[in-house]
């Protein structure tokens, strides 16, 4: 493939691989298949061994395309048939059994077999609905309905190992637009119009953040991509870089040439290698397009670009700690001022931002300020990508125009809390976030009315909760999580944490004291106070969230030794109802203690000095005959 | 506790690859532990004589950074993840069962050297929770009987 030397050969390049996208799918038949991480884990990789065995078997022929997670990992696996000229029509939980049929019905004989498909997508404008079977189009599924996808267009819909994808839905237009038609300080301006906030969690105004670097004095200057995403429970970051590691690239060109750096770091954490190798493919063919190196599109800016693996710390998505991991050092803050956009990684001026503010940045160049400022709020324009998992019926990559009701996303786009229970609350911003009772589902989701509300937007990450979970344990969980991955620099955050541990373990192994919850926010002022860094300063988030909505969960704890969750196994008790017992003996096999005696047919009794509280007997049992409080 | 026999010529190749480039002392480390499945002293102490990199700081880094391991692991590394939604969909049940049968503690490995275990907090797929990645492959909507015999087939 001869580079693109210059404007003309980047437009004809997009004009081509349009036609050769439209020619393909007039006339020839393909089949995508979700290959994310999540794909691959739901045993994507042996589907499609048994869809090649199975077209080579019938002599079939069929294009198979690797598509980036779509964002419904709630479906995976997920199989695309599309036929010539027609919408892609998807398939769901596909098991290997399922293949023979899909392809002798849907490839063979024209057939979409309908108890197995789930909606249909179209690929190009003006392309036919399919009318001949009830399908329903993704734009009317619940799950869809709601969403505006611009950081996650192409994710499920372009191949992420082929640049010619990714440049037939107008890929690097935007970085041909910036370099050949607009000079630095017109794109910075166009970055601070658009209102584009940091979608990493602190939402800092992406324009003015571009702009410090930009007129800060020194040289070498450097784009950092913070692609550490270490929150438990977030997801969207990976999700982009592994469907479309392009936009990526494109984002940190436009960012190097506004700034006037030549060089660059994606900061990718090691337990995302398949970004990481999509990442490198993407940028070798990038080399090759000439779209990565010296005199990029004949403007006469150079730029390249490095992937650095992290090395497993949380921390370290901290920008100060990241440059320091860079620098080959342990990953701790520093101080600021100086911010590193004017004294950063080798203390030369660096622009670090998040993945998603990246993957959003060739868009706004593309279709202007005024476009996605009028999305969202006017405070918050564009979307907010949220990863949402939990206690929720449709877990998934979700992208909603900022502004949203927190309730429509759980209970609309989410499908609501499934297996009959009650929703208790949704927690935001990972481990240094907030959760949010049922009083406010009716907050808007943006910056702003979060952090009124008493969470956070933070990176993505929606968790949602239902009554089976216990407050207290769920924020001793993030504790044991946040203290642990404390870099130890500071003493608020190294002892703080330590100790707002110990007391959470106290208070759910029944030892509870009175003057407990008074400790707990004496210790978290502290820190919010003193801490270094947003690590120490937000680990008390969580257990302060959970204090201001759930505190009778704290008292019932402190003060009558009780868990209304009947979670914390030191304040719970098993117990045989013996009029449902029918003596099958299965509870008293699996209990791993040996708790459980009693003779066959014969009601059962649990020795509670032996019994450790880890309710298998509960789940084994058949007759519901075990209970606990 | 077995002592090994290190082949230092084999980091000389890494060493030349990285030589003269900046921010090259964590990759060189991550390099150094695929080639010996963890870091082992002598490897350390070459490193150090042949950049000039002080120990100090190799181990300063070596010990903060959770992907870094200075003994040796055992033959199957089973990284159970206990972030949030795994955590709410039963995660240590699949880690009790784990250490009961397989007799291989949380962050750390067996007598035999057959299993090493790891708790990770995250590793993105939380909408197949619990999940589990065992030797790089990733299992999902893992339960501690089914899972515990699926480990028993590695060698």
């Amino acid at each position: 493939m001869p580079k693109l030397l210059n404007s003309n050969d980047c437009s004809h390049a997009y004009q081509v691989a349009q036609e050769n996208l439209k020619q393909r799918q007039k006339t020839g038949t393909t089949i995508f298949i979700g290959m994310g991480t999540c794909g691959i884990a739901a045993g994507a990789a042996e589907i499609e061994e048994f869809i090649r065995q199975e077209l080579t078997s019938r002599g079939l022929q069929a294009e198979i395309i690797p598509v980036g997670c779509i964002g419904m990992c709630f479906k995976e696996p997920l199989v695309d048939i599309q036929l010539p000229g027609r919408p892609r029509v998807t398939y769901s939980n596909v098991k290997p059994k399922m293949i023979p049929r899909i392809i002798e019905e849907h490839l063979e004989k024209g057939r979409i077999v309908t108890d197995l498909a789930f909606g249909q997508l179209a690929t190009s404008k003006g392309m036919k609905k399919i009318t001949e079977v009830a399908l329903p189009e993704y734009s009317e599924l619940p799950f869809y309905h709601k969403q505006t996808r611009i950081a996650l267009r192409n994710c499920g819909i372009i191949n992420p190992k082929d640049i010619e994808s990714y440049i037939a839905n107008q890929g690097y237009r935007a970085l041909n637009k910036a370099l050949n038609e607009m000079k630095p300080d017109e794109i910075i301006s166009e970055m601070k119009s658009s209102g584009l906030r940091g979608r990493g969690g602190a939402g800092f105004l992406i324009g003015a953040k571009w702009e410090f670097c930009h007129r800060a004095s020194g040289s070498p200057k450097y784009i950092i991509c913070n692609a550490d995403e270490g929150d438990p429970g977030a997801f969207m970051d990976r999700s982009i870089l592994e469907g479309d590691p392009h936009s990526i690239l494109e984002g940190m060109i436009i960012a190097g040439y506004a700034v006037g750096a030549s060089e660059g770091y994606i900061y990718c954490r090691a337990e995302y290698p398949l970004a990481i190798a999509h990442l490198q493919t993407a940028m070798a063919q990038a080399r090759e397009y000439g779209l990565l190196g010296e005199n990029i599109l004949g403007s006469g800016f150079s730029f390249d670009l490095h992937v650095y693996e992290g090395a497993g710390a949380f921390v370290c998505g901290e920008e100060t700690a990241l440059i320091a991991s860079i620098e080959g050092r342990r990953g701790e803050p520093r101080p600021r001022p100086p911010f590193p956009a004017i004294s950063g990684l080798w203390k030369k001026p660096t622009n670090v931002n998040n993945v998603k503010s990246y993957a959003l940045a060739p868009q706004i160049i593309l279709h202007g300020a005024q476009w996605f400022a009028n999305i969202g709020t006017k405070k918050s324009p564009g979307t907010a990508i949220f990863a949402l998992s939990g206690k929720v019926n449709n877990t998934g990559l979700i992208e909603v125009p900022m502004g949203i009701p927190l309730g429509e996303i759980i209970f609309e786009v989410g499908g609501g809390v499934p297996n009959g229970r009650t929703f208790k609350a949704v927690q935001t911003g990972g481990p240094l976030g907030g959760c949010l009772p049922e009083s406010a589902l009716n907050t808007p989701v943006d910056f702003d009315s979060l952090a009124e509300a008493g969470a956070t937007m933070g990176s993505g990450g929606m968790i949602v909760i239902d009554d089976e979970t216990c407050m207290v344990e769920f924020a001793k969980y993030f504790l044991t999580f946040a203290s642990a991955e404390s870099c130890g620099k500071c003493i608020p955050c190294r002892l703080g944490g330590t100790r707002l541990l110990e007391i959470l373990t106290r208070i759910t192994d029944g030892k509870g004291a009175p003057e407990d919850i008074e400790l707990i926010e004496e210790i978290s002022r502290n820190m919010r106070a003193s801490s270094l860094c947003a690590l120490g300063q937000l680990t008390p988030s969580p257990v302060m969230s959970s204090l201001r909505f759930f505190r009778e969960e704290y008292e019932a704890h402190i003060y009558q030794k009780k868990c209304p969750a009947k979670v914390c196994k030191a304040l719970i008790t098993f117990s045989v109802i013996a009029e449902k017992c029918t003596g099958c003996m299965v509870c008293a096999r699996d209990c791993p203690a040996g708790a459980i005696t009693g003779e066959k047919r014969q009601a059962h009794v649990i020795n509670l000095d032996i019994c450790e509280s880890c309710g298998i007997c509960k789940t084994v049992c058949k007759f519901d005959a075990i209970i606990v409080e | 506790m077995e002592s090994e026999e290190i082949d230092l010529k084999a980091l000389d190749t890494i060493l030349k690859e990285y030589k003269g480039k900046k921010g090259s002392v964590i990759p060189i480390l991550q390099r150094t532990q695929t080639l010996y499945g963890y870091l082992p002293k002598e490897a350390l102490i070459a490193i150090s004589e042949k950049t000039g990199i002080p120990l100090s700081q190799l181990m300063g880094v070596a010990t903060f950074y959770a992907q870094f391991r200075l003994v040796r692991q055992g033959r199957n590394l089973i990284r159970v993840c206990d972030g949030t939604a795994c955590h709410v969909r039963g995660a240590q049940k699949n880690v009790e069962a784990i250490e009961e049968s397989l007799k291989v503690p949380a962050g750390g490995t067996s007598t035999d050297y057959r299993y090493s275990m790891e708790i990770v907090y995250c590793i993105g797929s939380c909408g197949l929770a619990p999940v589990a990645v065992v030797n790089d492959k990733v299992y999902a909507q893992i339960e501690p009987k089914k899972f515990v015999k699926q480990l028993e087939r590695l060698k």
